[in-house]
């Protein structure tokens, strides 16, 4: 009897609660196709339009905030010349080498740490360390040991990348399940076939991210760099424009650096879908 | 003995202190035999399946296997694990095919083996799949045609059935006996469910726990092994015995734990 008072009180003190159907706040559930793309476009699409509306229709200096139109036409100019191409060029190339070792270098060293306890214990601390000095500020140490051309540039995007990527692929391999590496022990396979048959495959998507994210920083970097020293380079092309008040050219830079940016993330997402289909959620 | 297990303890320092977890394990098991061992959870089971495997070394005591004792995991002895142990990125076929793959056989032979094995646990359609697109109880099934591919001496199972419905579960069970029938391989399960244990095995350990110990040894004979015999009165007096034996030590866990 008194089990049954009790469930009743303890029923009379809970809140009714009704959750009344969505389509908009679904929470981690598919919206419908249609509505995803409009809000895809919204996002876009909106601040170009008030964007658009604020210089059209509010009296501001050009000089100030460039209208849409002033600055396609200074994409136009730019890219007559050629400039606009070497400037992409030149942070591109950049990128592109400080990244590549950057990630070469970091993927098998991460994988070590992940994998072995002893070079975990070994490197962790000093990259750790590491991680949280911000790459920018080596810049005047590189520019004292490498001078002002390539090198620092480069090991800058070496520095800003290695140390968060190998920490972040450790990561990946410290939550490989323990029983599948040991049924590979026990299916007969040895360290090092449970390190390049099991323990890769199975973090190859987490590397993939990794790299993504770490690119973007890399290309952040790049930026920043040629911000400082560079005779050409999308970051100098900002500076240049920002000496001259061309506030037009400093839009074309930001966009031009954007685009490629996000060019570069759609391209890691492709590559980890092709390549790991079974990592994602959708059966 | 093909399969020796002598005065076995394992304990872990854990931070509340040492844990013991299986005290004075003696157990003697020859070629051929399917053995249950049955306990609640938390009586150790795992980790003397572990021990045995060789993924984990005993604190004191020994492992023996065909008179050599145990130093590591090797494919004389497969494993069915608790848990779902699929490789994600591989299809079922290349699961299935995988042990015999790092033992260096031949594409064709292990293609074949590994069908053969897929097509006993009923799974050939499924070659191609995924594991993501499978059930629970078909990843199960891969992973026991996984473990036999290899045709080990001894066939170590942790509940492989555990998340199975009763009418697969039946269908399992049929197979194991019907397996262990055909080949020479010798069977170690572990369960808590005792139906299961009395209905597969020929003997049975039942263990208790806090720490896990040999309670008692039974020595199984049923008239037949169809699942009509789980009708049958020598049925019911193995399951009511075991039961027994496992509810007391249940009182004791939870006093213990108090
Ligand atoms: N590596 C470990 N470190 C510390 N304690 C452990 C470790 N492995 C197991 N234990 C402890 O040993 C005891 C037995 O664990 P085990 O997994 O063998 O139980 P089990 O009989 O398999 O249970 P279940 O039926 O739930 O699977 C538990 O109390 C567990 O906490
Ligand atoms: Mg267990």
């Amino acid at each position: 009897m008194t089990e049954s008072t009790n469930a009743r009180s303890i029923r009379s003190l809970m809140k009714p609660k009704p959750m009344r159907p969505t389509v908009f706040w679904r929470l981690a559930e598919d919206i419908p196709k249609p509505l995803q793309t409009g809000l895809m476009i919204t996002s876009i699409a909106l601040p170009l339009l008030l964007w658009w509306a604020v210089t059209t229709f509010a009296n501001i200096d050009p000089k100030f905030l460039p209208s849409p139109a002033d600055v396609l036409h200074a994409f136009g100019r730019l890219w007559s010349t050629r400039e606009l191409l070497k400037d992409t060029v030149a942070s591109l190339w950049r990128v592109g080498v400080g990244f590549i070792f950057a990630a070469a270098l970091s993927i098998p060293v991460g994988i070590l740490m992940g994998s072995f306890p002893s070079i975990r214990a070994l490197l962790e601390p000093i990259f750790g360390l590491m991680r949280y000095m911000p790459a920018p500020a080596f810049i005047p140490l590189l520019i004292l040991y490498l001078g002002i051309g390539e090198e620092p540039k480069i090991m800058l995007i070496f520095i800003g990348v290695f140390f968060f990527n190998s920490l972040m692929v450790m990561d990946t391999v410290k939550f490989v399940p323990k029983d599948l590496i040991e049924s590979t022990y026990i299916l007969g396979g040895n360290r090092w076939e449970t390190l390049t048959q099991v323990i890769l495959p199975h973090v190859l998507p987490g590397i993939i991210d990794a790299c993504r994210i770490n690119l973007a920083a890399a290309w952040q970097l790049v930026i920043v760099s040629e911000l400082i020293a560079a005779t050409e380079g999308l970051g100098r092309r900002i500076s240049v424009a920002g000496r001259f008040l061309r506030t037009d050219e400093i839009f074309v830079g930001l966009i031009v650096i954007g685009i490629i940016g996000l060019a570069f993330d759609l391209l890691f997402q492709y590559l980890l879908r092709v390549s790991c289909h079974w990592a994602s959620q959708k059966r | 003995m093909f399969l020796e297990i002598n005065n076995l303890n394992k304990q872990f320092q854990t931070k509340n202190g040492t844990l013991i977890v299986l005290k004075d394990i003696n157990m003697l098991i020859a070629q051929g035999e399917f053995i249950c061992a049955v306990g609640a959870s938390g009586s150790g089971k795992s980790t003397l399946l572990r021990q045995i495997a060789g993924l984990d070394r005993p604190t004191s005591g020994e492992v023996m296997i065909d008179g050599k004792p145990i130093t590591g995991p090797g494919p004389d002895r497969g494993m069915v694990f608790q848990h779902y142990t699929l490789y994600p990125w591989m299809s079922v076929q290349e699961n299935a095919e995988f042990g015999l793959k790092l033992q260096g056989v031949p594409k064709k032979e292990r293609r074949e083996q590994a069908s053969y094995y897929l097509n006993v646990v009923g799974l050939t359609q499924f070659a191609k799949a995924l594991p993501k697109e499978l059930s629970g109880g078909m990843k199960q099934r891969v992973a026991i045609a996984r473990a036999l591919a290899s045709e080990p001496k001894v066939l170590l199972m942790d509940e492989p059935f555990g998340a199975l419905d009763v009418h697969t579960k039946e269908a399992m069970h049929e197979f194991m006996l019907d397996l262990w029938r055909r080949t020479n391989i010798t069977i170690f399960m572990i369960t808590h469910d005792v139906e299961e244990a009395v209905f597969l095995s020929n003997r049975i350990y039942a263990l208790g726990a806090r720490p896990g110990t040999v309670r008692k040894e039974m020595l199984i004979n049923l008239p037949n092994r169809s699942h009509t015999v789980k009708r049958h009165s020598t049925f019911h007096d193995y399951r009511d015995e075991l039961m027994d034996l496992l509810r007391l030590h249940g009182q004791e866990a939870v006093a213990l734990a108090a």
